[in-house]
Protein backbone atom coordinates (compact mmCIF):
# COMPACT_ATOMS: atom_id res chain seq x y z
CA UNK A 1 0.00 0.00 0.00
CA UNK A 2 2.69 2.41 0.77
CA UNK A 3 4.76 1.88 -2.47
CA UNK A 4 1.12 2.65 -4.15
CA UNK A 5 0.58 5.42 -2.00
CA UNK A 6 4.41 7.13 -2.50
CA UNK A 7 4.44 6.64 -6.33
CA UNK A 8 0.77 8.25 -7.29
CA UNK A 9 2.45 10.89 -4.50
CA UNK A 10 5.38 11.65 -6.44
CA UNK A 11 3.76 11.78 -9.79
CA UNK A 12 0.79 13.74 -7.95
CA UNK A 13 3.24 15.97 -6.42
CA UNK A 14 4.74 17.19 -10.11
CA UNK A 15 2.03 17.92 -11.38
CA UNK A 16 0.26 19.68 -8.41
CA UNK A 17 3.18 21.93 -8.19
CA UNK A 18 2.59 23.44 -11.72
CA UNK A 19 -0.96 23.68 -11.14
CA UNK A 20 -0.16 25.63 -8.28
CA UNK A 21 1.82 28.28 -9.78
CA UNK A 22 -0.77 28.18 -12.52
CA UNK A 23 -3.54 28.60 -10.27
CA UNK A 24 -1.69 31.30 -8.33
CA UNK A 25 -0.61 33.37 -11.48
CA UNK A 26 -4.37 33.39 -12.87
CA UNK A 27 -5.75 34.93 -9.22
CA UNK A 28 -8.38 36.91 -10.02
CA UNK A 29 -8.85 36.25 -13.99
CA UNK A 30 -12.79 35.16 -14.11
CA UNK A 31 -13.96 31.57 -14.54
CA UNK A 32 -10.33 30.53 -13.85
CA UNK A 33 -11.64 27.52 -11.93
CA UNK A 34 -13.32 25.99 -14.64
CA UNK A 35 -9.93 26.78 -17.20
CA UNK A 36 -7.90 25.05 -14.44
CA UNK A 37 -10.67 22.05 -13.83
CA UNK A 38 -10.58 21.71 -17.37
CA UNK A 39 -7.27 21.57 -18.16
CA UNK A 40 -7.20 18.59 -15.48
CA UNK A 41 -9.47 16.70 -16.88
CA UNK A 42 -8.09 17.32 -20.39
CA UNK A 43 -4.91 16.11 -18.82
CA UNK A 44 -6.68 12.94 -16.67
CA UNK A 45 -8.33 11.73 -20.49
CA UNK A 46 -4.92 12.76 -22.46
CA UNK A 47 -2.85 10.62 -19.30
CA UNK A 48 -5.06 7.52 -20.02
CA UNK A 49 -4.96 7.74 -24.23
CA UNK A 50 -1.43 8.03 -23.91
CA UNK A 51 -0.62 5.29 -21.61
CA UNK A 52 -2.99 3.15 -23.81
CA UNK A 53 -0.91 4.05 -26.76
CA UNK A 54 2.52 3.38 -24.74
CA UNK A 55 3.76 0.62 -27.19
CA UNK A 56 3.00 2.56 -30.32
CA UNK A 57 5.06 5.96 -28.62
CA UNK A 58 7.89 3.54 -27.44
CA UNK A 59 8.62 1.90 -30.61
CA UNK A 60 8.02 5.02 -33.14
CA UNK A 61 10.75 6.76 -34.50
CA UNK A 62 13.12 3.74 -34.38
CA UNK A 63 12.98 3.29 -30.84
CA UNK A 64 12.86 7.23 -29.20
CA UNK A 65 9.33 7.84 -29.39
CA UNK A 66 9.36 8.22 -26.06
CA UNK A 67 12.06 10.57 -25.71
CA UNK A 68 10.69 12.80 -28.36
CA UNK A 69 6.90 12.73 -27.41
CA UNK A 70 8.35 13.92 -23.82
CA UNK A 71 10.34 16.54 -24.89
CA UNK A 72 7.98 17.69 -27.38
CA UNK A 73 4.95 18.03 -24.74
CA UNK A 74 7.36 19.67 -22.24
CA UNK A 75 8.57 22.29 -24.69
CA UNK A 76 4.93 22.87 -26.05
CA UNK A 77 4.26 23.48 -22.37
CA UNK A 78 7.59 26.23 -22.77
CA UNK A 79 6.26 27.59 -25.38
CA UNK A 80 3.12 28.59 -23.76
CA UNK A 81 4.36 29.54 -20.63
CA UNK A 82 6.21 31.89 -22.60
CA UNK A 83 3.89 33.73 -24.31
CA UNK A 84 1.78 33.62 -20.91
CA UNK A 85 4.44 35.76 -19.09
CA UNK A 86 4.86 38.31 -22.15
CA UNK A 87 1.30 39.08 -22.59
CA UNK A 88 1.25 39.22 -18.88
CA UNK A 89 3.69 41.29 -18.41
CA UNK A 90 1.50 43.92 -19.95
CA UNK A 91 -1.71 43.40 -17.93
CA UNK A 92 -0.37 42.08 -14.78
CA UNK A 93 -0.39 45.88 -13.36
CA UNK A 94 -3.99 46.62 -14.94
CA UNK A 95 -5.58 43.37 -13.08
CA UNK A 96 -3.22 44.44 -9.65
CA UNK A 97 -5.11 48.02 -10.03
CA UNK A 98 -8.68 46.98 -11.17
CA UNK A 99 -8.81 43.15 -8.94
CA UNK A 100 -11.86 44.09 -7.16
CA UNK A 101 -13.74 44.15 -10.70
CA UNK A 102 -13.82 41.96 -13.99
CA UNK A 103 -11.74 43.74 -16.63
CA UNK A 104 -12.65 43.63 -20.19
CA UNK A 105 -8.39 43.29 -20.42
CA UNK A 106 -8.36 39.97 -18.67
CA UNK A 107 -11.32 38.98 -20.60
CA UNK A 108 -9.31 39.73 -23.82
CA UNK A 109 -6.77 38.12 -22.60
CA UNK A 110 -8.36 34.56 -22.24
CA UNK A 111 -6.60 33.72 -25.02
CA UNK A 112 -3.62 33.03 -22.76
CA UNK A 113 -5.50 31.99 -19.63
CA UNK A 114 -6.11 28.92 -22.44
CA UNK A 115 -2.80 28.68 -23.31
CA UNK A 116 -2.20 28.01 -19.38
CA UNK A 117 -5.07 25.46 -19.31
CA UNK A 118 -2.98 23.37 -22.00
CA UNK A 119 0.20 23.69 -19.60
CA UNK A 120 -2.22 22.30 -17.04
CA UNK A 121 -3.30 19.48 -19.00
CA UNK A 122 0.46 19.04 -20.42
CA UNK A 123 1.58 18.53 -16.90
CA UNK A 124 -1.71 16.32 -16.10
CA UNK A 125 -1.15 14.33 -18.82
CA UNK A 126 2.67 13.59 -18.51
CA UNK A 127 2.69 12.74 -14.90
CA UNK A 128 -0.67 10.96 -15.30
CA UNK A 129 0.53 8.58 -17.72
CA UNK A 130 3.00 7.18 -16.11
CA UNK A 131 -0.13 6.64 -12.67
CA UNK A 132 -2.01 5.08 -15.22
CA UNK A 133 0.57 2.36 -16.32
CA UNK A 134 2.06 2.06 -12.80
CA UNK A 135 -1.65 1.02 -11.39
CA UNK A 136 -2.27 -0.85 -14.46
CA UNK A 137 0.88 -3.21 -13.58
CA UNK A 138 -0.23 -3.07 -9.95
CA UNK A 139 -3.90 -4.37 -11.08
CA UNK A 140 -2.66 -7.08 -13.53
CA UNK A 141 0.18 -8.39 -11.04
CA UNK A 142 -2.58 -8.95 -7.80
CA UNK A 143 -1.90 -6.07 -6.04
CA UNK A 144 -4.80 -6.45 -2.96
CA UNK A 145 -7.63 -4.30 -3.45
CA UNK A 146 -6.84 -2.67 0.00
CA UNK A 147 -3.54 -1.62 -1.05
CA UNK A 148 -5.29 -0.11 -4.10
CA UNK A 149 -8.28 1.35 -2.64
CA UNK A 150 -6.59 2.76 -0.02
CA UNK A 151 -2.80 3.80 -1.69
CA UNK A 152 -4.49 5.51 -4.56
CA UNK A 153 -6.45 8.20 -2.23
CA UNK A 154 -3.59 8.02 0.19
CA UNK A 155 -0.93 9.50 -2.26
CA UNK A 156 -3.46 11.58 -4.91
CA UNK A 157 -4.70 13.12 -1.59
CA UNK A 158 -1.14 14.07 -0.52
CA UNK A 159 -0.13 15.54 -3.84
CA UNK A 160 -2.89 17.65 -3.53
CA UNK A 161 -2.08 18.96 -0.23
CA UNK A 162 1.38 19.85 -0.92
CA UNK A 163 -0.22 22.05 -3.70
CA UNK A 164 -2.49 23.21 -1.60
CA UNK A 165 -0.15 24.16 1.30
CA UNK A 166 2.30 25.67 -1.96
CA UNK A 167 -1.00 28.33 -3.52
CA UNK A 168 -1.84 29.44 0.05
CA UNK A 169 1.86 30.09 1.08
CA UNK A 170 1.91 32.11 -1.91
CA UNK A 171 -1.15 34.25 -1.13
CA UNK A 172 1.00 35.53 1.73
CA UNK A 173 3.18 37.68 -0.82
CA UNK A 174 1.65 41.04 -0.92
CA UNK A 175 -0.26 41.94 -4.09
CA UNK A 176 2.47 44.48 -5.38
CA UNK A 177 4.44 41.67 -6.11
CA UNK A 178 2.23 38.85 -6.31
CA UNK A 179 1.59 39.33 -10.26
CA UNK A 180 5.39 39.87 -10.72
CA UNK A 181 6.68 37.00 -8.04
CA UNK A 182 4.14 34.06 -9.80
CA UNK A 183 5.29 35.81 -13.21
CA UNK A 184 9.29 35.02 -12.38
CA UNK A 185 7.92 31.40 -10.97
CA UNK A 186 6.31 30.55 -13.87
CA UNK A 187 9.75 31.61 -16.23
CA UNK A 188 11.90 29.57 -14.13
CA UNK A 189 9.39 26.62 -14.54
CA UNK A 190 9.66 27.31 -18.08
CA UNK A 191 13.70 27.34 -17.73
CA UNK A 192 13.43 23.92 -15.80
CA UNK A 193 10.81 22.03 -18.55
CA UNK A 194 13.12 23.08 -21.18
CA UNK A 195 15.99 21.66 -19.38
CA UNK A 196 14.71 18.36 -18.67
CA UNK A 197 13.35 18.55 -22.61
CA UNK A 198 16.93 18.74 -23.18
CA UNK A 199 17.72 16.23 -20.90
CA UNK A 200 14.93 13.59 -22.43
CA UNK A 201 16.90 14.75 -26.37
CA UNK A 202 20.52 13.39 -24.79
CA UNK A 203 19.05 10.23 -23.62
CA UNK A 204 17.50 9.95 -27.13
CA UNK A 205 21.02 10.92 -28.70
CA UNK A 206 19.53 13.33 -30.76
CA UNK A 207 21.53 16.10 -29.05
CA UNK A 208 24.68 16.20 -27.51
CA UNK A 209 25.19 16.27 -23.38
CA UNK A 210 28.34 19.07 -23.94
CA UNK A 211 29.04 18.07 -20.32
CA UNK A 212 27.64 14.84 -19.41
CA UNK A 213 27.72 15.96 -15.40
CA UNK A 214 28.59 19.57 -15.35
CA UNK A 215 28.78 19.40 -11.56
CA UNK A 216 27.58 16.90 -8.73
CA UNK A 217 25.86 18.54 -5.63
CA UNK A 218 24.06 15.18 -4.93
CA UNK A 219 25.33 15.36 -1.44
CA UNK A 220 23.82 18.62 -1.02
CA UNK A 221 20.43 17.45 -2.30
CA UNK A 222 19.65 14.45 -3.77
CA UNK A 223 17.05 14.56 -7.11
CA UNK A 224 16.12 11.36 -5.63
CA UNK A 225 14.44 12.72 -2.81
CA UNK A 226 11.59 13.95 -2.38
CA UNK A 227 12.86 17.88 -2.08
CA UNK A 228 14.90 17.30 -4.45
CA UNK A 229 12.23 16.46 -6.90
CA UNK A 230 9.74 19.25 -5.75
CA UNK A 231 12.68 21.56 -6.44
CA UNK A 232 13.39 19.80 -9.50
CA UNK A 233 9.85 20.68 -10.85
CA UNK A 234 10.06 24.11 -10.00
CA UNK A 235 13.18 25.44 -11.23
CA UNK A 236 14.78 22.53 -12.88
CA UNK A 237 17.02 21.67 -10.65
CA UNK A 238 19.29 18.61 -11.51
CA UNK A 239 22.37 17.30 -9.03
CA UNK A 240 24.39 16.28 -12.06
CA UNK A 241 23.14 18.54 -14.90
CA UNK A 242 24.27 17.82 -18.39
CA UNK A 243 26.05 20.87 -19.95
CA UNK A 244 23.05 21.50 -22.83
CA UNK A 245 20.90 21.51 -20.09
CA UNK A 246 22.28 24.22 -18.47
CA UNK A 247 22.05 25.53 -21.81
CA UNK A 248 18.23 25.61 -22.46
CA UNK A 249 17.61 26.57 -19.08
CA UNK A 250 19.61 29.71 -19.41
CA UNK A 251 18.57 30.93 -23.18
CA UNK A 252 14.76 30.08 -22.07
CA UNK A 253 15.12 31.84 -19.11
CA UNK A 254 17.14 34.67 -20.79
CA UNK A 255 14.54 35.11 -23.86
CA UNK A 256 11.52 34.97 -21.63
CA UNK A 257 12.85 37.60 -18.99
CA UNK A 258 13.84 39.58 -21.95
CA UNK A 259 10.40 39.41 -23.54
CA UNK A 260 9.21 40.30 -19.83
CA UNK A 261 11.28 43.14 -19.77
CA UNK A 262 10.46 44.48 -23.48
CA UNK A 263 6.82 44.26 -23.24
CA UNK A 264 6.34 45.97 -19.79
CA UNK A 265 8.93 48.77 -20.98
CA UNK A 266 6.53 49.29 -24.21
CA UNK A 267 3.72 49.53 -22.11
CA UNK A 268 5.20 51.77 -19.67
CA UNK A 269 6.27 54.28 -22.77
CA UNK A 270 3.19 54.45 -24.99
CA UNK A 271 0.09 54.55 -21.48
CA UNK A 272 -2.08 56.98 -23.15
CA UNK A 273 -2.24 54.68 -26.85
CA UNK A 274 -3.33 51.63 -24.32
CA UNK A 275 -6.21 53.37 -23.45
CA UNK A 276 -7.01 55.12 -26.83
CA UNK A 277 -7.06 51.31 -27.75
CA UNK A 278 -8.75 50.01 -25.13
CA UNK A 279 -11.46 52.38 -25.39
CA UNK A 280 -11.83 51.47 -29.22
CA UNK A 281 -12.32 48.06 -27.92
CA UNK A 282 -14.89 49.02 -25.73
CA UNK A 283 -16.40 51.06 -28.21
CA UNK A 284 -16.62 48.45 -30.63
CA UNK A 285 -17.91 45.58 -28.39
CA UNK A 286 -20.73 47.73 -27.32
CA UNK A 287 -21.92 47.95 -30.74
CA UNK B 1 1.84 25.65 -33.40
CA UNK B 2 1.25 22.00 -34.56
CA UNK B 3 2.53 22.46 -38.05
CA UNK B 4 5.82 23.42 -36.31
CA UNK B 5 5.58 20.80 -33.97
CA UNK B 6 5.27 18.33 -36.48
CA UNK B 7 7.69 19.94 -38.61
CA UNK B 8 10.06 19.62 -35.13
CA UNK B 9 9.62 16.48 -34.80
CA UNK B 10 10.40 14.94 -38.53
CA UNK B 11 13.54 17.00 -37.91
CA UNK B 12 14.37 14.83 -34.68
CA UNK B 13 13.51 11.79 -36.51
CA UNK B 14 15.67 12.83 -39.39
CA UNK B 15 18.48 13.35 -36.79
CA UNK B 16 17.77 10.04 -34.86
CA UNK B 17 17.87 7.70 -38.13
CA UNK B 18 21.52 10.14 -38.69
CA UNK B 19 22.96 9.20 -34.92
CA UNK B 20 21.30 6.00 -34.63
CA UNK B 21 23.70 5.12 -38.29
CA UNK B 22 26.48 6.56 -36.25
CA UNK B 23 25.77 4.66 -32.96
CA UNK B 24 26.65 1.41 -35.14
CA UNK B 25 29.84 1.76 -32.96
CA UNK B 26 28.73 2.47 -29.98
CA UNK B 27 29.48 -0.34 -26.92
CA UNK B 28 26.20 -1.39 -26.13
CA UNK B 29 25.19 -3.73 -23.15
CA UNK B 30 21.69 -5.79 -22.25
CA UNK B 31 19.83 -5.24 -19.17
CA UNK B 32 16.94 -7.75 -18.46
CA UNK B 33 13.87 -7.20 -15.94
CA UNK B 34 12.68 -10.85 -15.30
CA UNK B 35 10.79 -11.87 -11.73
CA UNK B 36 11.31 -7.63 -10.85
CA UNK B 37 15.54 -8.21 -10.89
CA UNK B 38 17.75 -6.78 -13.30
CA UNK B 39 20.18 -9.82 -14.86
CA UNK B 40 22.88 -8.66 -14.81
CA UNK B 41 22.27 -6.73 -11.12
CA UNK B 42 25.92 -5.25 -11.87
CA UNK B 43 26.83 -3.98 -15.30
CA UNK B 44 30.20 -2.99 -15.97
CA UNK B 45 30.85 -0.22 -18.90
CA UNK B 46 34.16 1.93 -19.34
CA UNK B 47 34.45 5.51 -18.21
CA UNK B 48 34.14 8.42 -20.44
CA UNK B 49 32.78 6.01 -23.26
CA UNK B 50 29.04 7.08 -24.71
CA UNK B 51 27.17 3.39 -24.59
CA UNK B 52 23.86 2.17 -24.92
CA UNK B 53 21.75 0.07 -23.09
CA UNK B 54 18.91 -2.19 -24.38
CA UNK B 55 16.92 -2.84 -21.41
CA UNK B 56 14.18 -5.73 -22.30
CA UNK B 57 11.21 -6.42 -19.75
CA UNK B 58 10.01 -10.06 -19.35
CA UNK B 59 7.68 -8.82 -16.43
CA UNK B 60 3.99 -9.36 -17.15
CA UNK B 61 3.80 -5.57 -15.94
CA UNK B 62 5.38 -2.29 -17.44
CA UNK B 63 8.44 -1.05 -15.90
CA UNK B 64 10.03 1.92 -15.97
CA UNK B 65 13.99 2.24 -16.14
CA UNK B 66 15.23 5.46 -14.12
CA UNK B 67 18.57 6.34 -12.48
CA UNK B 68 18.78 9.62 -10.42
CA UNK B 69 22.55 9.07 -10.70
CA UNK B 70 22.44 9.34 -13.77
CA UNK B 71 19.44 10.90 -15.12
CA UNK B 72 17.75 8.66 -17.26
CA UNK B 73 14.49 7.77 -16.82
CA UNK B 74 12.37 5.36 -19.81
CA UNK B 75 8.83 3.39 -19.43
CA UNK B 76 9.36 -0.66 -20.67
CA UNK B 77 6.06 -2.13 -21.65
CA UNK B 78 5.74 -6.33 -20.76
CA UNK B 79 7.79 -7.96 -23.59
CA UNK B 80 9.73 -4.91 -25.08
CA UNK B 81 12.80 -3.72 -25.30
CA UNK B 82 13.80 0.01 -25.41
CA UNK B 83 17.23 1.74 -26.00
CA UNK B 84 18.57 4.08 -23.67
CA UNK B 85 21.82 6.25 -24.36
CA UNK B 86 24.14 6.59 -21.38
CA UNK B 87 27.26 8.65 -20.78
CA UNK B 88 29.87 9.50 -21.21
CA UNK B 89 30.20 8.83 -17.15
CA UNK B 90 33.20 9.41 -15.04
CA UNK B 91 34.35 6.64 -13.26
CA UNK B 92 32.03 5.86 -10.07
CA UNK B 93 28.97 3.43 -9.14
CA UNK B 94 25.43 4.79 -10.05
CA UNK B 95 22.16 3.13 -8.85
CA UNK B 96 19.52 2.45 -11.29
CA UNK B 97 16.16 1.04 -10.45
CA UNK B 98 12.40 -0.03 -11.65
CA UNK B 99 10.53 3.11 -10.41
CA UNK B 100 7.58 1.22 -10.60
CA UNK B 101 9.00 -1.58 -8.32
CA UNK B 102 11.01 0.50 -6.02
CA UNK B 103 12.46 -3.12 -4.90
CA UNK B 104 14.29 -3.58 -8.20
CA UNK B 105 17.28 -2.19 -8.38
CA UNK B 106 20.94 -2.26 -10.53
CA UNK B 107 24.42 -0.75 -10.18
CA UNK B 108 26.13 0.57 -12.94
CA UNK B 109 30.08 0.10 -11.96
CA UNK B 110 32.12 2.67 -14.24
CA UNK B 111 35.61 2.11 -14.34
Amino acid sequence: MLGIALLVFREVLEAALIVTIVAAATRGVPRRAAFIGGGIALGVAGAIIVAVCMGFIEGSLGGIGQEVFDAAVLLAAVGMLGWHVTWMSSHGKEMVQQMHRVTDSVKAGSSSIALLLAVVALAVLREGSEIVLFLYGMAAGGAGKLGFFSGVPLGLAGGIAVGFGLYFGLLRIPIRYFFSATNWMLVVLAAGLASSAAGFLIQANLLPAWGNQLWDTSWLLANGSLVGQAVHILTGYEARPAGMQLVFWVVTFVVLAAGMGVISRRVRVKPSSRHVSEGTAAVTRGT
Amino acid sequence: MRRLILSMIVVLAGAGAATSALAGAMPEYKLVLQDHKFAPATLKVPANTKFRVLVTNRNAVPSEFESSDFNREKIVLPDSTVTVFIGPLAKGTYKFFDDFHQATTGVLVVE
